[in-house]
């Protein structure tokens, strides 16, 4: 076990806090995707502040760690991870949709410290990983790209064509994650677009595939260890999630995917994630 | 209050797709933003949820086409017209094939969501390909008559929607004809070529205008390929100053095909162009987004005046 109890209570804690700017946010802004950013917060927590080589000061250290949120539509919780970690201040969250920002409705790697691809479009993501940690190694860096996907998102094809290039690649310094809460738009996965076994998928592919609890900040940084020890392939993580997670009546709800929050439900979750009930 | 495009078309796709069972409605897991959902939900055995796949959806769609089937492939107009542009080249234009592309939140009207989710390229794209009609909604009525004009003529179709309302400009019986531009206010001055959102605030710019004097005709070119040449080139004879006012770059898009044919018919009038001026827009609400990249009634008001001007 990699983590210390007080160090998993911390990142608890963190995403607890997390949950409850982000709902408070959504709300005040009436704009914004709740579901995939509340189902990613584990992942996106403990990649920044426990796994990934990152500096705030230095956002372009070379040697850094990439961490790329290709379901660019949970860019809320990325920014508020990103921003806890110092990349910009808190301060700056309100400003998240308004005009003038630098927290675009999705993430614009031109402006926003710390972001270090543009998404928004789902299925680009995977490639440009790929891309990333082939440069990477060129350079003989030895950091590693984490892509953040959404199981939604692996509807596109280009997914898939990334992930077949992964393997003829040899990309070992790539790992996917996918935020995978069975949850896409329109509906569940199984109604919108079946995805069956995907570690066996993963697998035919020329993936090492690792399963955990998505919202485990233990699991996952286990997991992410196993991943990183592979060698000579690509690694992809099937984080077990659930969309909306710590808000009850968003939980597996397709619904809550982009809709506005108003007061009283603002209320209600508040309330649930401080415990009040 | 008008109702937006998305909603009318949602209710138009259902009213004409239900008396004519070859209709199809595919989408890419955006169907309650597109409004296919409406359709899909009284028609579920024509409606196919393809999941985040567009080029796989417009794949499918060639593919009915060829079975007399007549498809409306539905998503964002930037995902459509890019991750979509391969079958809609090579597979509906090349092949003529019946295939209506509807461009759902077109411009910057998915203004939230950000540049990423903008679409300002489209009609640049779409209008280059061969065998292919281009049109943009400019209001409700219209929708309507566009869906239903989809259904009838056998023709690969670009139809860009608006997620939001736009002034009225028609009434339920005003008659459209393909390849005709309508005026809307006629004037001696200037002539604003308006599509989309920007024809209602081109109204609205004439009527500020008319306030000081300035006599401005107004066309809706709601319909960009085939494009009303004779009425381009009488309204330059005419007014001798043209505005084109589009929610859209000003590269290749309304403005180019006016321009296109400025030229190429000799006409002798000067041209102002409105839309993003070859630049990305940003996120935030969608007045202050059409205020800030001069999409707005004083900025076309400006833009008259200034062809007059150089007149
Ligand atoms: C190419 C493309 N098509 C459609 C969309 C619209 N869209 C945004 S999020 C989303 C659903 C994503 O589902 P998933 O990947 O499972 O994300 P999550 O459940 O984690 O929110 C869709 C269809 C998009 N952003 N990009
Ligand atoms: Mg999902």
């Amino acid at each position: 076990m990699s983590l210390t109890t007080s160090r998993k209570n911390e990142l608890n804690a963190l995403c607890n806090k997390f949950r409850i700017d982000l709902i408070e946010l959504l709300h005040s802004i009436q704009t914004g995707h709740p579901g995939g950013s509340l189902s990613v917060c584990e992942i996106l927590t403990t990649l920044y502040f426990e796994k990934a080589k990152v500096d705030p000061k230095n956002p372009k250290w070379p040697e850094r760690d990439r961490v790329v949120l290709t379901k660019g539509h949970a860019a809320p919780m990325l920014y508020r991870v990103l921003a806890e970690k110092g990349f910009f201040p808190v301060e700056e969250m309100k400003t998240l949709r308004q005009l003038n920002t630098r927290l675009q409705g999705h993430p614009c790697a031109l402006e926003t410290p710390g972001v270090e691809l543009s998404t928004g479009p789902l299925g680009m993501g995977l490639s440009a990983c790929l891309g990333m940690a082939i440069g990477l190694k060129a350079d003989h860096i030895d950091s590693t790209v984490y892509a953040v996907m959404g199981d939604g998102e692996l509807n596109e094809g280009t997914c898939w064509e990334a992930c077949m290039a992964a393997s003829k690649f040899k990309a070992d310094n790539l790992i996917a994650i996918v935020d995978r809460n069975h949850v896409q738009l329109d509906g569940t996965s199984d109604e919108i677009m079946p995805l069956g076994n995907l570690a066996e998928k993963f697998k035919a592919f020329g993936f090492e595939v690792f399963t955990c609890n998505g919202h485990d900040v233990e699991a996952l940084s286990d997991t992410i260890d196993l991943a990183k020890a592979v060698k000579g392939k690509p690694a992809v993580i099937l984080a077990e999630t659930v969309k909306g997670k710590g808000v009850s009546f968003m939980e597996g709800k397709n619904t809550w995917h982009g809709k506005a929050i108003n007061d009283e439900e603002c209320k209600l979750a508040l309330a649930e994630l401080r415990g009040e009930k | 209050m008008s109702r937006s495009l998305r909603d009318v078309y949602g209710d138009s796709l259902l009213k004409y797709g239900k008396e004519n069972k070859n209709v199809f409605a595919l989408d890419a897991d955006v169907s309650g933003s597109t409004k296919s959902a409406v359709f899909g939900k009284e028609c579920p055995d024509r409606f196919l949820n393809v999941g985040i796949a567009e080029a796989n959806m417009v794949g499918m769609a060639a593919g009915l086409a060829t079975t007399g089937k007549i498809p409306f492939v539905n998503t964002f107009a930037v995902f459509l017209t890019s991750i979509g542009l391969i079958g809609a080249r090579s597979l509906s234009s090349y092949s003529k094939l019946n295939v209506k592309y509807m461009g759902a939140y077109g411009g910057v009207s998915d203004a939230f969501d950000g540049p990423s989710h903008h679409s300002l390229e489209d009609i640049a794209i779409m209008r280059t390909l061969p065998n292919f009609q281009v049109f943009v909604a400019s209001d409700e009525y219209q929708t309507d008559w566009l869906v239903k004009n989809a259904i009838d003529v056998n023709a690969p179709m670009y139809i860009r929607l608006s997620r939001d309302a736009t002034k009225t400009v028609y009434t339920p019986d005003t008659k459209f004809e393909t390849g005709k531009g309508k005026v809307i206010r006629d004037g001696k001055d200037a002539t604003i070529i308006a599509c989309g959102v920007m024809v209602g605030q081109a109204v609205e710019a004439a009527e500020a205008l008319a306030k000081k004097g300035i006599d401005v005709r107004v066309v809706d070119m709601f319909c960009i390929k085939p494009i009303d040449r004779e009425l381009i080139l009488e309204s330059a004879a005419k007014t001798g100053a043209i505005v084109t006012a589009e929610e859209h770059s000003i590269i290749g898009g309304l403005g180019g095909a006016v321009a296109e044919v400025l030229t190429s018919g000799g006409a002798k009038a000067v041209q102002e162009f409105i839309g993003l001026q070859d630049q990305h827009a940003e996120c935030g609400p969608y007045n202050a987004l059409l205020q800030k990249y001069g999409l707005d009634v004083s900025s076309i008001a400006a833009a008259v005046e200034k062809a007059i001007s150089k007149k």
